[in-house]
């Protein structure tokens, strides 16, 4: 359970998010969409405790944020941009440590361990230094991290970042299958990604939310890219200029493969362009 | 507590896994042995002097603990000045430029418990390297016949100023996330802390004792010649508090940046 109001965080006198308002449900995938720079990390680093908000509260699992910060870290896993892992430890020696000083009692660390591991498909590099392994490798290494003390909430930023095409379906799978009983929060700003993934979507740009979409019926999911560049447009004039291309690209993703990788990589490309 | 442990178990393993460790290890040796061996080479030198001109006044003089152990645990400062940077410039200086500090400070643990596991890994590197040292004290006992007291004091003397610096390294570190940047301004702290009390008797007298009482070496040397003072212990004691309290304020600061 996360529920957010009005969030404002000032970087000086920079706003980089404002009276940002939204809920997720325990069962529930919420998507955090928004062009880079929106104020997706800042929003989730408040919520993860490793930064206060200048204003407003959240409450992570029924714990407010600044007022129990250490309750509310207990309970959640998170998954920041940069893998924080140490390229000297081995993915094992790595979670031994984490799941340490995330309060996983001596007696249930090996098989949390394991199961992490096992969850991410990291099993068969858990003694190499992490630092000699490949991208999507440490990212997964990460994402077990972000599991190993079995917590009620997940905060993942860019969780299939750096993946090849047959690991973002994998762990798009994995998170699903978390999401059974916990809540999970994710930002991405792959569109084709949140449809699939999601049940609830939030655009975020300029820092403010600027819309709020269910995606729970799985209808209309194939109009969140023209929705999107709509709701986002007012804050770049180009994205005009490449509108007929994003209709193209939409229509491929209806075409329906689910093996988005390659329209994955495509929007990915795209998006950094248009900002 | 077990987060602290936890803390600086990773410590030192990343020590030990590196090829810091033993560099240092290595290299600190080395050094303290030439010192060891050029002051034992005089000593026996003068001895055997003394003996041969029959001056056996000169000779009762002769003292292991003043001519080769106080000089050598004094040079070992000199050294640990330099080397300590190099310890403890990693400790938060890597985890910033890592990014992994927003996993320590995510985690359900306070930022004291962060510092205390630090001060306790690099501390108990700190106290391996010191063990190695006390080969040299061996070979003294077992060849001569030096007074066990003055050592054992002058061990805790070395040990507190070894703790002192590996606090005042750790502040350093928790301000940057470059390494070079938080070893040389340690070096720099540590060494203006060595050398605060030489101007004390020029410069008038209040200024003076306030100064000599800041000097870190004059702290130091008693212990080395067996005396020890509680205020000299107060004094590294607090030096310890009040850079592992800089610490930990200075990591709470980064939620605020």
């Amino acid at each position: 359970m996360v529920e957010v109001d009005c969030l404002t965080k000032y970087y000086g006198g920079f706003a980089a998010i404002q009276d940002v308002t939204f809920s997720a449900k325990p069962g529930q995938v919420l998507g955090f969409l928004g062009p880079n720079g929106a104020g997706k990390t800042t929003t989730m680093r408040i919520l993860t405790g490793y930064m206060p908000a200048s204003s407003g509260t959240a409450q992570v699992a029924g714990y407010d944020v600044f007022e129990e910060s250490r309750e509310v870290r207990r309970r959640i896993g998170y998954l920041p941009e940069t893998p924080p892992v140490y390229p000297e430890m081995t993915p094992r020696s790595y979670l031994d440590f984490v799941s340490r000083i995330k309060g996983v009692t001596k007696r249930e660390r090996p098989e949390a361990i394991e199961r992490a591991m096992a969850a991410t498909q990291s099993l068969d590099v858990g003694n190499q230094p992490i630092g000699t392994l490949s991208r999507g490798y440490k990212q997964r290494v990460a994402i077990a991290q972000a599991l190993v003390h079995n917590p009620e909430v997940l905060i993942l930023d860019e969780p299939t970042i750096g993946l090849d095409p047959k690991q973002i379906i994998e762990i798009r799978n994995l998170v699903r299958g978390l999401a059974e009983d916990r809540t999970v929060i994710l930002s991405t700003h792959i569109l084709p990604e949140a449809t699939q993934l999601c049940d609830k979507v939030v655009i975020i740009a300029q820092g403010q939310i600027v819309a709020e979409e269910d995606l729970g019926m799985g209808g209309a999911t194939e109009d969140l890219e023209a929705f999107f560049l709509k709701v986002t447009a007012h804050d770049a004039v180009e994205l005009n200029a490449v509108d007929p291309t994003v209709t193209s690209n939409s229509t491929e993703v209806e075409a329906g493969e689910d093996t988005s990788g390659v329209s994955d990589m495509m929007h990915d490309s795209e998006t950094g362009g248009t900002e | 507590m077990t987060n602290v442990w936890a803390i600086a178990y990773k410590e030192l393993r990343s020590y030990f896994v590196s090829p810091v460790a033993y560099v240092v290890l290595a290299g600190f040796l080395l050094l303290c042995g030439w010192f060891f061996w050029s002051y034992l080479t005089q000593f026996s030198q003068m001895v055997a002097m003394y003996a041969q001109f029959q001056q056996p006044q000169m000779l009762e003089q002769m003292n292991l603990n003043d001519m080769v152990m106080a000089p050598l645990l004094q040079n070992m400062v000199i050294i640990l000045l330099i080397m300590v940077p190099l310890i403890t410039m990693r400790l938060f200086a890597e985890e910033r430029a890592n990014c992994t500090d927003e996993l320590l400070l995510t985690s359900p643990i306070e930022t004291l418990e962060i510092t205390l596991g630090k001060f306790l890994g690099a501390g108990i590197f700190y106290l391996v390297l010191l063990g190695c040292t006390l080969v040299y004290a061996g070979i003294l006992l077992y060849f001569g016949d030096p007074e066990v007291g003055t050592i054992v004091t002058g061990y805790l003397g070395l040990l507190l100023v070894g703790l002192s610096f590996i606090a005042l390294g750790l502040f350093t570190s928790t301000l940057t996330s470059n390494q070079i940047v938080a070893a040389v301004s340690a070096f720099v702290i540590l060494l203006l802390f060595f050398a605060i009390g030489w101007p004390a008797s020029t410069v008038g007298e209040t200024a003076g004792v306030v100064l000599g009482y800041l000097s870190l070496i004059e702290h130091f040397q008693p212990m080395t010649a067996g005396l020890v003072v509680s205020s000299d212990v107060i004094y590294f004691l607090s030096v310890i508090a009040f850079a592992l309290f800089l610490s930990q304020r200075s990591l709470e600061s980064l939620r605020w940046r």
